[in-house]
């Protein structure tokens, strides 16, 4: 249907795409409803085979479906981050995988764009965060694109050209515009997280300013496999610092074979931001953000240790002396 | 014996609350009327611009189109006060914020009309922008308005402040910031006309001022005004947004006039955020003198307003910056200097606290300054300056009932404030402030000696009771005050009595839901117009009895003998033999404020015929890697007067508390590039329920001898104290000043890494006021 | 716009099956409000960021405002105006009234669905679950704390009546 009806495009809660096309954010001729497509609403496995859920179930069900309770947990708790019950309600996992990469010059009703000026994005020709830039750093948005990335998982696409699979990570790039390697004819299927034998457990941490309505402006995955107390591997992915999920998982590895301690936490969590390059075009000062980036892949990660996520080390920003 | 009152002082539901709950409520978006059609705006894409041409005739030829409006189909300018006739309905000549109206479209749906707005072509010159108080100072081309941005100056001063502070012991000076904010109703504006074929013009709007539309409509389209029906529509919020004359309104009226058909129009969200008419941005010096025992001797306020395009409300808002410093401390000598600037954005207006948040914020946070330097406890300080009950103040305001000492106490015992204070965990702190307000501008927006407000009542034979009065049901329940208060009055039951507000065809004037003013004022007129038919029923029902009238007793469905309560009539009887006598038994009361002004230019703004007191302690939690600050829970007392309606009142003080948290953490309409820099509802960030915190609400009731049933404000008031009391509170948790509203997370980690531990404005900019007005003091103060 | 351009669709709305011609790009909420009449559904912002448009849907809170007619058939729309059992009040409703938790009543109607939908699947919630749910729905008048005891008012009473 897509590849006879170019311009076309999926709409499944509608979420993401409704506001956008109110706002003339994209032009186009004619909308496919995924809700119909069967087997997109299954959710299936467990912890140790892995679990398949279907593109279309939605933020809600996902939120507080049990086979999500234990390794999967950070996926669970980024779904439940998501807006507001109404929101996560119709808002579907596909769509979510797909938000459109967000940014307060573009996410704006067409007479406010005009009146800016356009931008790189749609129909202007400058970026007007960054005026020298050549691309667009509109900002991905999405909270369980994140946790896909650290929990590893895989994709399965279908289009004209028959099914593939592609990782989470690979699902993305790093383009405002151009942000995903899914062709335009094709459609998420399923989302797969694999199994393991080792206890796994995870946690996703969002930033934002009001606990309900916001689009988290940071957002930090983290997945640690466990052997007898020591972690076997560490993966993270940070959200909302880029125009895709940035992986900092290669900076959690000094985890990896050791017991971690609340100085060790510290330590990682410190280095770990260096991948997050947050610009202005979000609420809140990119500085802030950049700043509060290591306080969070510590509270993320002290989560996942079973530690009280509030009572790590780094105190960077506040001088001890200051209270 | 039985109880004082059967209606006054109950928690009764409002007699509008079914509808509101089923759905029914008829706002003015959800009217449709046959052969209907929609009309949208076309706004400037420029913050300041000559408009050269306006070429409609792409749009007209479009199918669908029925009409097109430019500026020139009206050109009479208008403003809600007669001093600031500064708004074109469609700018004609030049455009001064991005989102001022330039054109319009009428067409039979909305798509059509948005389509054919793209096709209306414009030619600008851009002019120079000024989007600050320091730009519009700064500026060097074409000033906004006239030949200054300079809006309005004043400069008065009360006894010689200078003099005092030279003998003062302790004198400190401070500069705060209050960024702007709006009042985000979650009902967009809306309005519809119709023309009908008699040529009578009839306009449906959420508008809290429907006489105020009226006189403008007459006015803009120099219709008379008895042809003109403005009916005001349940407000889904106002808060004083709704309170001005919009674009809209205007348009929608000469749409209907010039096609004969309905025509509705309803602001888009991001429309509201351009209508706005918010809270002013405000920088602010205060300096005050104390005695070292903490009593104040002078004090010096300066306030520069960042108002926007246009004046609106302006030059009364500016006056507020400096009113009521003096009701809620006694300050014996007193300076007041302020300017309104025009810059390059929406209109500021009334908000929630009128002009009054700004400088109660810089005056609170001062004090708590002051008062650790004078080594006193923040509440001490205030006690001792307390206004006095039955008072005036240096600049002359007339200070009837005050229960200021009775709210501090509540909740500072109800906080553990003096106590809690020394022993909370790390960033947790409490904070306290304390404030005044109006019930109800002493005077008129436009000058006339006619009363502020009029209530008619007409009874039925069966016993009901019509309520006619030009007030209008914002959400903060004035249909059930004027129901109440009446019931009360006649001695019958809510359910009795039918109401009909906000009509200029049937009901009596009301100047308008703004300013705290309906229930002191309708609500006089209502006492007033109860009392006059009661007097009518019992001079009937005397006649009957053979008693004399002033032995009768209105209650519960009755008239009868106070000493013999068997002896009576029921009231529709009552009423029965009334109309029998003298025909059909109507009633009439109004209320006109006592003449309150001070012998000096300047003193309309700040008189009220009574003013309500606030007290708030309020406890934050900080986040102190990430600066985020929380509040678990709020403790408020409010002087109320009396309660009409304990309910209402707590909902008005919840709603109060809410709204001052907002602006207090997160609300603020801040520009980028000329224009809002995010005109939504998600990037606007308004407080969801997740964050409402506990709160600990106290009313206090002081009987004011002039309120009806001894009744004083609730809705804007309790707003007040709680912004500052929430800087106070940080301070308290993390010994840190944000002299700037509002405190983000990022200004909290900024002051914690500042050497001086405090983020805020450095200084204000240098402008000459003018020479300062220097009033007499009232004889109560001479010598001191 | 002329007929052809419109669509037939069939909807269920309190309970009712209805099928009319639409234009197909419009959403829930024009259809409720300007084709079936149904006002009582509010709208803040028309963009999914106040919830003040919201409806039930099989029984689970939707923004009416991003919700396409077509993508609803076979699907139980519930309205304010389905909510009270004949000529008797919900319980929320009536709780809603008695404790004054709707002030100009814009947020109200959804904010009685939302916490319909609470109730059916959690008869007696705790503040925090109250807070949970009705996060979603932005009111600015209340300060939201006569809209939680109210919920928990209509919860004492049985929300079953
Ligand atoms: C006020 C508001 C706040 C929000 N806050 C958040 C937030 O905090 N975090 C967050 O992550 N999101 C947020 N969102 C965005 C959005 O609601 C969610 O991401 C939601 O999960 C999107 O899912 P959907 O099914 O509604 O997507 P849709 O809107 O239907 O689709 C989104 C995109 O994905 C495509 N698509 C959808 N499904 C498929 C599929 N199976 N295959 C191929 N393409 C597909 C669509 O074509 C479209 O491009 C918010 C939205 C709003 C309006
Ligand atoms: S990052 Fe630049 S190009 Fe991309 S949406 Fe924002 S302003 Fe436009
Ligand atoms: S109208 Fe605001 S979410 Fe639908
Ligand atoms: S009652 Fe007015 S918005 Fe909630």
């Amino acid at each position: 249907m897509a590849s006879s009806n170019p311009g076309s495009m999926f709409i499944a809660g509608g979420t993401d795409l409704v506001p956008n096309l109110k706002r003339r954010q994209f032009d186009v001729p004619a909308l496919i409803s995924l809700n119909a497509l069967p087997g997109m609403r299954l959710i299936d496995g467990d912890g140790e085979r892995g679990v398949t859920i279907g593109a279309g179930v939605t933020l809600d069900e996902l939120a507080h479906h049990p086979a999500l309770d234990g390794a999967y947990r950070a996926l669970a708790q980024a779904c439940d981050q998501v807006s507001t019950p109404q929101v996560r309600c119709m808002g579907t996992l596909g769509g979510n995988l797909l938000v459109d990469p967000r940014c307060n010059y573009y996410n704006q009703t067409y007479s406010w764009r005009k009146a800016a000026g356009f931008c790189l994005k749609k129909d202007g020709d400058i970026c007007l965060v960054a005026r020298s830039s050549p691309r667009c750093w509109a900002v991905s948005s999405s909270d369980s694109a994140p946790v896909a990335l650290a929990l590893d998982a895989t994709v399965t696409l279908h289009g004209v050209g028959g099914d593939r699979r592609v990782r989470a990570h690979e699902l993305y790039k790093d383009d405002g515009i151009d942000y995903t390697t899914k062709r335009a004819d094709e459609v998420i299927v399923s989302v797969e997280v694999p199994g393991s034998e080792a206890r796994m457990t995870s946690a996703y941490w969002k930033l934002r300013r009001r606990p309900a309505f916001d689009f988290p402006i940071l957002g930090v995955a983290v997945a640690l496999s466990w052997d007898d107390g020591m972690v076997r591997a560490a993966r993270g992915a940070l959200g909302a610092v880029g125009s895709r999920p940035v992986e900092i998982t290669a900076f959690l590895a000094p985890l990896n074979g050791r017991r971690p301690d609340d100085a060790l936490i510290a330590e990682v969590a410190d280095a770990a931001d260096k991948p997050a390059r947050p610009l202005d075009n979000t609420d809140l000062s990119h500085y802030w953000r950049k700043r509060m980036t290591r306080v969070y892949i510590e509270r993320a990660l002290r989560e996942a240790c079973g530690v009280d996520p509030l009572a790590g080390r780094l105190s960077a920003q506040v001088k001890a002396a200051a209270i | 014996m039985a109880e004082a009152f059967s209606v006054v002082g109950k928690s009764l539901t409002k007699p509008d609350a079914y509808a509101k709950v089923s759905g029914q409520t008829k706002f003015a978006d959800d009217l449709s009327l046959p052969r209907m059609l929609f009309g949208r705006i076309l706004r400037s894409p420029y913050p300041h611009a000559r408009v050269l041409r306006v070429d409609t005739s792409a749009a007209r030829e479009l199918p669908g189109v029925l009409a097109v409006l430019t500026g020139d189909d009206l050109p009479v300018k208008f403003g809600i006060l007669p001093v600031s006739q500064d708004e074109e309905a469609l700018a004609r000549e030049k455009v001064r914020y991005v989102g001022d109206p330039i054109a319009a479209v009428a067409a039979t749906d909305e798509w059509i009309a948005d389509e054919a707005l793209g096709l209306i072509d414009v030619q600008f010159t851009e002019l120079p922008h000024a989007m600050s108080i320091q730009e519009a100072l700064a500026a060097q081309g074409e000033p906004i308005h006239g030949s200054s941005n300079v809006h309005k100056a004043v400069a008065l001063e009360f006894g010689d402040t200078d003099a005092a502070m030279r003998v003062a012991e302790y004198v400190r000076e401070d500069t705060v910031f209050f960024e702007g904010n709006t009042h985000l109703p979650m009902e967009q504006h809306a309005a519809v006309a119709q023309y009908a074929a008699d040529g009578k013009l009839t306009l449906w709007t959420s508008s809290q001022t429907p006489h105020y539309v009226h006189r403008a409509l007459g006015k803009v389209l120099e219709l008379p005004m008895s042809r003109i029906r403005v009916i005001a529509t349940p407000n889904g919020g106002g808060f004083g947004g709704k309170s001005d004359i919009f674009s809209h309104e205007l348009v929608a009226a000469k749409f209907a006039m010039a096609t004969g058909r309905p025509v509705k129009i309803t602001l888009t969200r991001e429309e509201v955020f351009y209508a706005h008419r918010g809270r002013h941005p405000v920088l602010m010096k205060v300096k005050t003198g104390f005695t070292r025992g903490g009593r104040i001797t002078a004090m010096q306020f300066q306030s520069f307003l960042d108002g926007g395009g246009y004046g609106s409300y302006g030059v009364a808002s500016t006056y507020y910056t400096g009113a009521l410093q003096a009701t809620t401390y006694a300050i014996p000598r007193y300076r007041f200097e302020a300017v309104r600037l025009f810059t390059n954005k929406p209109p500021c207006g009334p908000k929630r606290g009128h002009g009054t948040p700004q400088p109660r914020f810089a005056l609170e946070i001062h004090f708590d300054k002051a008062a650790e330097e004078l080594g006193v406890d923040p509440v001490e300080l205030r006690r001792r300056n307390l206004p006095a009950p039955d008072s005036r103040t240096v600049n002359w305001l007339r200070i009837t009932s005050c229960g200021l000492e009775d709210c501090i106490n509540k909740v500072v015992d109800g906080s553990g404030f003096l106590r809690r204070r020394t022993s909370m965990p790390k960033g947790r702190g409490l904070g306290f402030a304390v404030s005044s307000y109006l019930s109800g501008a002493g005077t008129a927006i436009y000058w006339n000696d006619m009363p502020h407000s009029e209530v008619q009542l007409k009874l039925d034979r069966n016993g009901g009771v019509l309520l006619l009065c030009g007030a209008i049901d914002i959400g903060q329940g004035s249909d059930h005050i004027l129901a109440a208060i009446v019931a009360e009055v006649l001695g019958v039951a809510l359910d009795d009595i039918q109401l009909s507000t906000g009509d200029t065809d049937l009901t009596p004037i009301d100047l308008g839901s703004y300013s705290s003013r309906v229930t002191f004022m309708a609500g006089n007129a209502a006492k007033a117009a109860a009392e006059s038919v009661r007097d009518r029923l019992f001079r009937a029902v005397a006649n009957a009895l053979h008693c004399d009238a002033a032995d009768l007793t209105a209650r519960d469905h009755r008239i009868y003998r106070s000493d013999r309560p068997a002896d009576g009539l029921t009231f529709a009887q009552a009423v029965q033999r009334a109309e029998a006598q003298g025909g059909v038994v109507t009633g009439s009361g109004s209320y006109t404020p006592p003449n309150l002004a001070g012998p000096y230019k300047g003193s309309g703004v700040g008189p009220s015929p009574a003013y309500s007191y606030s007290a708030a302690v309020v406890e934050v939690d900080c986040d102190l890697k990430t600066g985020e600050v929380k509040v678990p829970e709020v403790w408020i007392a409010h002087d109320v007067g009396r309660a009409i309606n304990p309910m209402l009142v707590i909902g008005q003080v919840e709603g109060s508390v809410y709204m001052a948290l907002g602006e207090a953490l997160m609300e603020e309409q801040t520009f980028r590039l000329g224009l809002h820099k995010f005109p939504s509802l998600l990037e606007y960030k308004s407080p969801t329920a997740l964050e409402a915190p506990v709160m600990h609400t106290y009313l206090v009731e002081t009987i004011d001898r002039e309120g009806p049933f001894g009744a004083k404000e609730a809705g804007q008031g309790p707003l007040l104290p709680v912004i500052p009391a929430v800087a106070n509170a940080v301070y308290d948790a993390l010994r840190i000043r944000i002299d700037e509203i509002p405190i983000t997370p990022e200004k909290v980690l900024k002051a914690l890494n500042e050497r001086d531990r405090r983020v805020g404005p450095k200084s204000v900019p240098t402008f000459s006021f003018p020479p300062l007005i220097k009033a007499e003091v009232p004889e109560e103060w001479k010598g001191k | 716009m002329s007929i052809a351009d419109k669509v037939e669709v069939r909807l269920r709305v309190n309970g009712e099956d209805t099928a009319i011609m639409v234009l197909p790009y419009k959403t829930l909420l024009e259809v409720l409000r300007e084709d079936l009449g149904l006002t009582g559904t509010k709208h803040g912002c028309e963009l999914g960021e106040c919830s003040t448009c919201g409806v039930l849907v099989d029984g689970k809170p939707f923004l009416s405002c991003l919700a396409m007619p077509l993508d609803l058939e076979g699907r139980e729309v519930t309205t304010i105006e389905g909510m009270a059992r004949g000529r008797e009040p919900h319980p929320l409703q009536v709780a809603f009234a008695e404790l004054g938790a709707a002030q100009c009543g814009y947020c109200t109607p959804a904010m009685l669905l939302t916490a319909k939908a609470l109730l059916d699947r959690e008869p007696r919630p705790s503040r925090e679950m109250i807070k949970q749910a009705l996060s979603g729905v932005l009111c600015r008048c209340t300060g939201y704390l006569k809209i939680f005891e109210a919920v928990e008012l209509a919860a004492s009473r049985g929300s079953d009546g």
